[in-house]
């Protein structure tokens, strides 16, 4: 029993779900780190030191094997959350004429796969754009020296020139704070839904989970949707 | 009061059901929710009509049995009350009143607004006890110390009347916080720690197989049940079910 129990059952689903939503809030804290070296004035220097950390994201072991992780968290967790939802669906076949669950909990929870599926939406056109072209050669032409002799792939004036473009850069940066949005409602309602999912519910520390989660949900979007818009606006043109 | 009801009708588990809309007059403020049903029903029984079935015993809060849901909220908009326990002054004259059964699959209309819960019963047999010697040398239970928060944590959690509201408010009609109300108010005693694993593995195994959904942590459950039930136990059995699957 101990094995299937680990894998099938509804409280295993929770705990896979928990486990990979709050490992890929660690991403996303990481991933931020790497995205405020935009904010740093146009210049050689800027250039560099973003291909260069592109570089060493997508090359280095130890970087390499938990980007590895982290794609197998988002699509178990997308997987998982859509076995969830089919499985709830059927949970209540005859729905009810009148239904008022507003009076008892949050929309972002009651929304949470809808919230995932543009979260899901956005990471496919979002690693479409950037990621792919790195990866797929679509920067191959590209490649330069940097002022330490190392052989980068100018990931960075995509980057910029992607969100100061004068017809779709605006656009880009919305669609990228819509993304930021929905992030945000996910996290508002999976931070502290995962601990209590891994069964950490204690009186004591549940007032600062639950805040510690909210501010996560809205700092970190907020910082990552900030940098296209002073992209576009504030950072001087390339 | 005149209230407009709009009431589940089905005739077994086999039709298909529809809303009914009936017309009841000078219902008393101080009547409860089911004393208003009864006058409905003295109406339809008059008037040589199929009365309105719907299930109640005790009238007093405690059994569980009157499981209806009110404008889309189990037992309705009151907090911490049962059917039985809400009073028609939460409703206003000339109001338009939503009846309906509890919906879930595990959970299959028997007739009108009774439900089959013996679902519940089946995930409570499947460990919701403890193997105790009663050959008439029982030991007083008093007799083995128990620290006074998990007394009191077992004890709250023991309140649960399986009214099945939890299962009626969640968005995915899942059953966790009967199950975690169950597997808690045994293991937080030393009584039940001994067989706490098997207990933890079974209750869910049984849940899973009734149908029930699964939990998204939305806390509708919490806010509908009449006996306050916390989310608390539902991560204590997310806890116990994760060290015995380990085991």
């Amino acid at each position: 029993m101990a094995k299937s129990a680990l894998l099938k059952s509804s409280l295993a689903k929770k705990y896979w779900m928990a486990f990979t939503g709050l490992f890929l809030c660690l991403f996303l804290v990481g991933h931020l780190f790497g995205n405020l070296q935009l904010l740093i004035p146009v210049g050689e220097g800027a250039r560099d030191q973003f291909n260069e950390y592109a570089l060493f994201m997508t090359t280095n072991p130890a970087v390499k094997v938990l980007s590895y992780l982290t794609y197998l968290s988002i699509i178990f967790h997308a997987i998982d959350g859509i076995l969830l939802t089919i499985n709830n669906r059927k949970a209540r076949p005859q729905g009810y004429v009148s239904f008022k669950p507003s009076t008892n909990s949050m929309w972002s929870s009651r929304n949470m796969g809808i919230l995932g599926t543009v979260i899901l939406a956005f990471i496919i056109v979002h690693m479409a754009m950037f990621w792919g072209q790195m990866k797929f050669g679509g920067l191959d032409d590209t490649i330069y020296t940097t002022a330490n002799g190392e052989q980068v792939e100018d990931l960075y004036t995509l980057t910029i020139k992607t969100f100061q473009d004068a017809q779709y850069g605006l656009l880009w940066a919305i669609a990228y704070a819509v993304a930021m949005i929905a992030i945000a409602f996910h996290l508002s309602h999976g931070f502290s839904s995962g601990f209590q999912s891994l069964g950490i519910n204690h009186p004591k520390y549940n007032g600062f989970i639950r805040k510690f989660g909210l501010a996560f949900a809205i700092l970190i979007p907020l910082a990552f949707a900030v940098i296209p818009f002073y992209i576009h606006f504030v950072l001087e043109k390339i | 009061m005149n209230l407009t009801l709009k009431i589940w009708r089905q005739k077994n588990a086999d039709t298909k059901g529809k809303a009914v809309t009936y017309q009841v007059a000078d219902i008393s403020p101080d009547m409860s929710f089911l004393e208003m049903m009864d006058v409905l029903n003295e109406q339809l029984i008059e008037k040589g009509d199929e009365p309105v079935a719907f299930d109640h015993d005790c009238r007093e809060g405690i059994c569980g049995s009157c499981n209806l849901q009110i404008n889309g909220e189990p037992h309705g908009p009151d907090r911490g009350v049962t059917t039985c326990q809400l009073h028609m002054r939460k409703f206003k004259d000339g109001d338009t009143i939503v009846i309906e059964p509890f919906r879930a699959k595990a959970f299959p209309v028997i007739k009108d607004l009774v439900v089959d819960r013996s679902a519940f019963d089946r995930i409570q047999q499947a460990g919701g006890y403890i193997s105790v010697n009663t050959s008439g040398n029982t030991q007083d239970a008093n007799s083995i110390p128990i620290e006074k928060d998990h007394a009191d944590m077992s004890f709250y959690a023991a309140t649960c009347i399986g009214c099945g509201a939890c299962v009626a408010a969640c968005k995915n009609a899942s059953a966790m916080l009967f199950t975690a109300a169950k597997v808690s108010q045994f293991s937080l005693l030393p009584q039940g720690e001994v067989e706490a694993d098997r207990r933890v593995l079974q209750m869910v195994e049984q849940m899973d197989k009734e149908g029930f959904g699964n939990c998204t942590n939305t806390g509708a459950c919490e806010i509908e049940c009449p006996k306050g039930i916390s989310l608390e136990n539902i991560a204590r059995m997310n806890r116990e079910y994760l060290k015995a699957s380990v085991k």
